[in-house]
C-alpha cells in the first residue's frame, strides 16, 4: 500500500512549495486555499497560485483538464509562490504528468493510487504506469490508496451518494499534508461547519475524511513528521489571509469611507477581473452601489454617470473589456472626471489566455484611446498591496480630477497573501474638487493651480448647471469650443494635469544596492519573482546588483533618469514582448535598456532569472 | 428670517447662453420649445434636472438647456443615464436620443434599460435617417428609401420602435407628431409624472435628408383622419367627424364608422393604457392605419432604484458592519507578535 523508495532525512526547512493537482472537479482549489490559510494563521509568511484551465470541467482525467493549486509556506518572507516543488500531490496520473517536471530531485509526491488505473494513464498518454516502471525512482513517491481509504472512512455516513464520496478524497490528501507539516487541523473542519451549515451530513463525512487522512498518516509512522517549519518574521500588527482581487475591491471600500463619497462599481463579468464584482456586491451595508451592466460600455457608461453625479466611480475589467471600454475613456478624460478603471491583466490578443497571466496591455492602458488622451496609469504589485493602490487609484483620481488606470493581473489578482490589515485611521486623507455651494463667476473648467484640476460640480447643486461632452471644450466654461488655438490649449492642459502628478507620488526605490553593475527594473505583478531573484543573486555573492519596481507607470516617478544613470546596465523585466522597456526608451535617452521577456501565461521562475541576470554581471 | 417663496420658472429659466446650431424649420426646435415649457409645470427644481445625450442632431439638445447635462458618446446615453440616477434618484433624468443613437449603435443598451425600468425617460427623436453624417438611411428607413447609402433604394426593413420597445418590456411608451408642441409638452410632463422608464417616440421631420416622411400622417389637414389620438379610458374614436373607431375583430384591430352597420360608440374600443399585459399595446403600436399617437402604454411597475432601495435598507438592518474596519478586522485574523 506505501512504499518509500528514497529514505527522507529529518529536516527543518525554512520554506517549503507544495503542490496539490487533480483534475479540475477534484477541489484542488479549495485543498490548496485550505492548506495556505491554515499557514498564515500558524504564522507562516505565504503566496500562492492557482493555475486552473479555462474549461470550467474539462474531461476527466484529460492532461488539459488538470486544476492545480500552490503554495509557498515559510518561516522567512515569501514573496512568490515558489518555483520548484517539495511536494506534489497528485491526485491523477494526468496531474503527475503534467506537474513533475516541477519537482525537485529526491523529493516528495503523494498519488492516489487508486486514480492510476488503465482508463486514466491512457487519458494522461502513459504507456505504462509510471507507479511500476521506475520512471519516479529518483522521487520518494507516496503510494495511497487514498480512494478506497475514503470510501471505507465513509461507509457509516448516511445519505451520501457514490460521488459525494469520492468527490471528499481531496480531503483526505489534505488531512495527511497537515500532519507531515504540523499542522491543526480545527481551522478547516471551522470552515465545514460554516459552509455546509445546512447539510450536516457533508460535515460529518468532510471531517472524517479530513481525520482519516491527518491519522493515516501519523499512525502508519511511514511518514515521519520531519518538516518543521517555524512562524515567519513579520511586521507585528494584526493580519488576515487575502487574495488580490478582494484587497481590490477593499481598498476602494476605504477609499469611499476616506472621501465621504458613495461608492459606484460599474461592471461586467470577465475572467480574472469578477471577483472584484463578487466581492463589491456583497457590501450594499456601506451603501455600495454595485451595477451588473449589460456589457462592457454600458459599465463604464454608468460608472461615468456615476462620477457626473458626484460618486466614487469604478468599472473593473480585463483586456479584452477595456479594448471596449476605451472610446468611453475618452470621453471620462475630455470631460475630466474621476474615474478608476481597473484592468485585471490576462494573456492576450483577443481572448488570449483567460485565466493565465501577462502584462501586455500596458500600451493599452497607456495608449488604447483615439486622439491625445492621456490618464494616469499605476500598477499593483503584490496581492495585498492591490488594496494600497485600489485605495491610491481612487485618490489620484479624486484630487486631480482624472481617469485612473489600475492594471493588476491574474497572478497577484488571484493570489492570496498574508495582509497586515490597514485601519482607516492609517489611511491618507482624501481631497475632492466638488464646489458645495455656487459662487459668482463659477466655471466647471476653473482649475486648481497646483493640480491643474477642474472644479467638480454636482447635479443638485443650484447655481452650478452646466453642459459637459466629448467636443472639445472651452478652457474655462466647459462650452463647446473647436477653435484651433483652444484644442492646443486644452491638450496641452490635460497632458500637464497628468504629468503634474509626479509631484505627488513617492520617488522610486532601489532594494539590495543603491548603484552598481546591473538594476533589474520590473513593474506590477511581477515583483515577487523578481525580488527573490535579487535577493538569491545577492546573497549568492554577486555584488551590486539594485532592483527597481515600479507602481507608477504615467506618469513615472520624477527621479527615474537620475537612478538609471547610477547602473551600468539596465535589464527591463516583464511578461510580454517587450512594452514597459519601451516607455522608457522613450521618456529616457542615452540609456542601454536591455530586456528579458516571458510570453507563456506564466509567471517568471526563479532559475530562468538568476540565469539571465548572472550572464550580464559576469 | 425670509419666508421661502417656491420660485416659479418660466420657459426662459430653462434656455441656455448657447446659440441653438440646428436647421431652420427642424422639428427639434419643436421639441426644445415643448420641453422648456413643459419643464416649469412637472415642479422639479433645475438644479434636479440632468439631460444626456449621445452623438447626433439630436443629441444637441443638453448645450441648449440651462441645466446640468452630458453630451456623450454614441448610442451610449441609456448607460450614463442609469449611473446619473442610481447615483442620485433625486435627480429628474432625460435621454435624449435619436433613431441612430437609439437603435442601431445604442441598440443593446436601449433594450436593456427598458427592461431594467429605472425612473429615466428617454425621448427618441425619430427622423428615420441620419441626419448629421448627411443623409445615410437608418435602423427606421423604410424599404426602398433612397439616400446617400441607398441610392437604389434601403433593402434593410426597419423597426418599429414601440413595438421593439415593447418587446423589451417597455412600462411606458408614447408616441407623438413633432409638430404639436402642446401635445407634446403634455406627453412630456406625464413622462416625467410616471415612475420607471418612459420612451417618447417623437415623429419628427428632418427637412434636409427625409422632408415630408411624416407628411402624410401629421400635417395638420389630414392628422385627424391618419392618426388616432389615444388616452387612457377613453374609447378609440378618431376622424375630423370623430366618427371614426376601433374594434377587436378575431385577433386583428378593425377601423369601423359609427352609425353604418349597426356600430355604436358603445361598441368601440376603451383605451387601457395601464393594463399590464401588452397585446393590445402591442397591437396599435403596429398599426399603419391609423397612426396611434398619445400615452399608449402607461403600466406602474416597480423601479429598480425602488428595489435596490429595499435591498440595501434590508442588508443594513441585518449586518453587523458599519464601517470599513470592522469589515477589514472580522472573520480570521490574527496577531503577529
Amino acid at each position: 500500500m506505501i512504499t518509500e523508495k528514497l529514505k527522507l532525512q529529518p529536516e527543518v526547512l525554512e520554506a517549503v512549495v507544495i503542490r496539490f493537482v487533480g483534475d479540475s472537479g477534484d477541489g484542488m482549489q479549495l485543498t490548496g486555499t485550505q492548506f495556505s490559510d491554515t499557514s498564515a494563521m500558524f504564522g507562516n509568511d505565504i503566496a500562492t497560485f492557482p493555475n486552473y484551465p479555462s474549461e470550467i470541467r474539462a474531461p476527466q482525467g484529460s492532461l488539459y483538464g488538470v486544476s492545480g493549486f500552490q503554495v509557498h509556506i515559510g518561516s522567512v518572507e515569501v514573496s512568490t509562490p515558489g518555483d520548484n516543488l517539495d511536494l506534489l500531490v497528485a491526485m491523477n496520473p494526468a496531474g503527475l504528468k503534467t506537474n513533475l517536471y516541477a519537482l525537485k530531485p529526491g523529493h516528495t509526491i503523494i498519488v492516489d493510487t487508486d486514480a492510476f488505473n488503465k482508463k486514466n494513464l491512457e487519458k494522461a498518454q502513459y504507456d505504462t504506469n509510471p507507479l511500476e516502471d521506475h520512471s519516479l525512482d529518483n522521487y520518494r513517491v507516496i503510494q495511497v490508496d487514498m480512494t478506497s481509504l475514503t470510501k471505507e472512512a465513509l461507509k457509516n455516513v448516511e445519505g451520501l451518494d457514490n460521488k459525494a464520496i469520492t468527490r471528499s478524497k481531496n480531503m483526505f490528501a489534505l488531512g495527511m499534508v497537515y500532519w507531515m507539516y504540523g499542522r491543526a487541523k480545527e481551522h478547516t473542519i471551522d470552515f465545514f461547519n460554516k459552509k455546509f451549515k445546512t447539510k450536516p451530513h457533508l460535515i460529518e463525512s468532510n471531517t472524517k475524511v479530513l481525520n482519516a487522512g491527518y491519522y493515516f498518516a501519523e499512525t502508519l509512522e511511514l511518514i515521519p513528521n520531519a518538516y518543521t517549519i517555524s512562524p515567519a518574521k513579520m511586521p507585528s500588527g494584526t493580519y488576515r489571509v487575502i487574495m488580490g482581487n478582494t484587497a481590490t475591491a477593499w481598498g476602494f471600500l476605504a477609499a469611499a469611507e476616506k472621501s465621504g463619497l458613495e461608492l459606484f462599481l460599474g461592471s461586467y463579468p470577465i475572467t480574472p477581473a469578477t471577483d472584484i464584482l463578487h466581492e463589491m456586491v456583497k457590501h450594499k451595508h456601506f451603501g455600495v452601489k454595485a451595477f451588473q451592466a449589460e456589457d462592457e460600455i454600458a459599465g463604464i457608461a454608468s460608472a461615468i454617470g456615476a462620477a457626473f453625479a458626484g460618486d466614487l466611480a469604478i468599472t473593473t475589467t480585463s483586456g479584452p473589456g477595456l479594448a471596449l471600454k476605451g472610446e468611453a475613456l475618452g470621453l471620462a478624460m475630455i470631460m475630466e472626471l474621476p474615474l478608476v478603471v481597473v484592468n485585471v491583466q490576462r494573456g492576450g490578443p483577443s481572448t488570449g489566455l483567460p485565466t493565465k497571466t501577462e502584462q501586455s496591455d500596458l500600451m493599452q492602458a497607456m495608449y488604447g484611446r483615439n486622439g491625445e488622451s492621456p490618464v494616469i496609469v499605476i500598477a499593483a504589485s503584490t496581492p495585498a498591496n492591490c488594496f494600497n493602490f485600489a485605495f491610491q487609484a481612487a485618490k489620484l483620481a479624486l484630487e486631480h480630477m482624472t481617469p485612473v488606470i489600475l492594471l493588476t493581473d491574474g497572478y497577484i489578482a488571484n493570489g492570496s497573501a498574508p495582509w497586515k490589515i490597514q485601519s482607516m485611521e492609517e489611511l491618507p486623507e482624501i481631497k475632492n474638487n466638488i464646489t458645495k455651494t455656487a459662487y459668482e463667476n463659477w466655471q466647471p473648467y476653473t482649475r486648481n493651480e497646483d493640480t491643474l484640476a477642474r472644479n467638480w460640480g454636482i447635479p443638485g447643486t443650484p447655481g452650478l448647471e452646466h453642459r459637459i461632452g466629448g467636443l472639445e471644450k472651452d478652457s474655462v466654461t466647459g462650452n463647446v469650443n473647436q477653435a484651433p488655438e483652444n484644442h492646443e490649449k486644452m491638450t496641452k492642459i490635460r497632458a500637464e494635469k497628468v504629468k503634474r502628478v509626479q509631484n505627488y507620488i513617492p520617488e522610486i526605490k532601489t532594494e539590495f544596492a543603491d548603484s552598481g553593475d546591473l538594476l533589474v527594473v520590473g513593474w506590477g505583478g511581477t515583483y515577487g519573482s523578481l525580488h527573490s531573484a535579487v535577493k538569491q543573486v545577492n546573497l549568492e555573492g554577486y555584488k551590486n546588483i539594485g532592483f527597481a519596481h515600479f507602481n507608477y507607470i504615467n506618469p513615472l516617478p520624477k527621479n527615474t533618469e537620475a537612478l538609471f544613470k547610477r547602473f551600468k546596465k539596465i535589464l527591463v523585466c516583464e511578461l510580454n514582448n517587450g512594452q514597459f522597456v519601451n516607455i522608457l526608451r522613450m521618456n529616457f535617452n542615452g540609456f542601454e535598456f536591455l530586456q528579458f521577456n516571458k510570453i507563456q501565461g506564466l509567471p517568471f521562475g526563479n532559475n530562468e532569472l538568476l540565469d539571465e541576470f548572472k550572464k550580464l554581471v559576469k | 428670517m425670509e419666508a421661502i417663496v417656491e420660485k416659479k420658472y418660466t420657459y426662459k429659466d430653462f434656455e441656455s447662453d448657447q446659440e441653438v446650431r440646428w436647421c431652420p424649420g427642424c422639428d427639434d426646435y419643436v421639441i426644445l420649445r415643448s420641453m422648456q415649457k413643459a419643464l416649469p409645470e412637472m415642479g422639479v427644481k433645475k438644479e434636479e434636472v440632468v439631460f444626456v445625450s449621445g452623438i447626433g442632431c439630436s443629441s444637441r439638445f443638453p448645450y441648449y438647456m440651462n441645466t446640468y447635462g452630458m453630451h456623450s458618446i454614441h448610442g451610449r446615453a441609456p448607460g450614463i443615464a442609469s449611473g446619473i440616477k442610481l447615483a442620485n434618484p433625486k435627480l429628474s433624468v432625460w435621454v435624449m436620443t435619436g433613431d441612430g443613437d437609439a437603435m442601431a449603435i445604442g441598440g443593446n443598451h436601449f433594450i436593456h434599460v427598458l427592461r431594467r425600468n429605472i425612473d429615466l425617460n428617454i425621448v427618441l427623436f425619430n427622423n428615420e435617417i441620419y441626419g448629421l453624417t448627411k443623409g445615410q438611411f437608418s435602423p427606421t428607413s423604410v424599404v426602398g428609401q433612397k439616400t446617400k447609402s441607398s441610392p437604389y433604394g434601403n433593402t434593410q426593413p426597419p423597426f418599429n420602435p414601440g413595438e421593439l420597445a415593447l418587446g423589451a418590456n417597455a412600462r411606458f411608451f408614447a408616441r407623438i407628431g413633432g409638430n404639436v408642441p402642446k401635445d407634446i409638452s403634455q406627453i412630456l410632463v406625464e413622462a416625467h409624472k410616471f415612475k420607471g422608464t418612459s420612451l417618447i417616440e417623437v415623429l419628427q421631420n428632418c427637412v434636409i435628408f427625409n422632408d415630408g416622411c411624416y407628411n402624410n400622417i401629421t400635417n395638420k389637414d389630414v392628422k385627424e383622419d391618419k392618426q388616432i389620438y389615444l388616452e387612457h379610458g377613453k374609447p378609440m374614436i378618431f376622424g375630423k367627424n370623430r366618427d371614426k373607431g376601433l374594434i377587436l375583430n378575431k385577433l386583428k384591430l378593425e377601423v369601423v364608422t359609427i352609425g353604418e352597420n349597426g356600430i355604436t360608440e358603445a361598441d368601440i374600443l376603451v383605451h387601457n393604457a395601464k393594463e399590464k399585459d401588452p397585446t393590445m399595446h402591442q397591437m396599435l403600436v403596429r398599426l399603419e392605419y391609423p397612426v396611434a399617437t398619445g400615452i399608449i402604454r402607461s403600466f406602474d411597475d416597480v423601479t429598480l432604484e425602488e428595489r435596490e432601495d429595499a435591498l440595501t435598507k434590508q442588508v443594513k438592518a441585518n449586518s453587523k458592519f458599519t464601517k470599513t474596519n470592522d469589515l477589514f478586522f472580522s472573520g480570521e485574523i490574527y496577531m503577529v507578535n
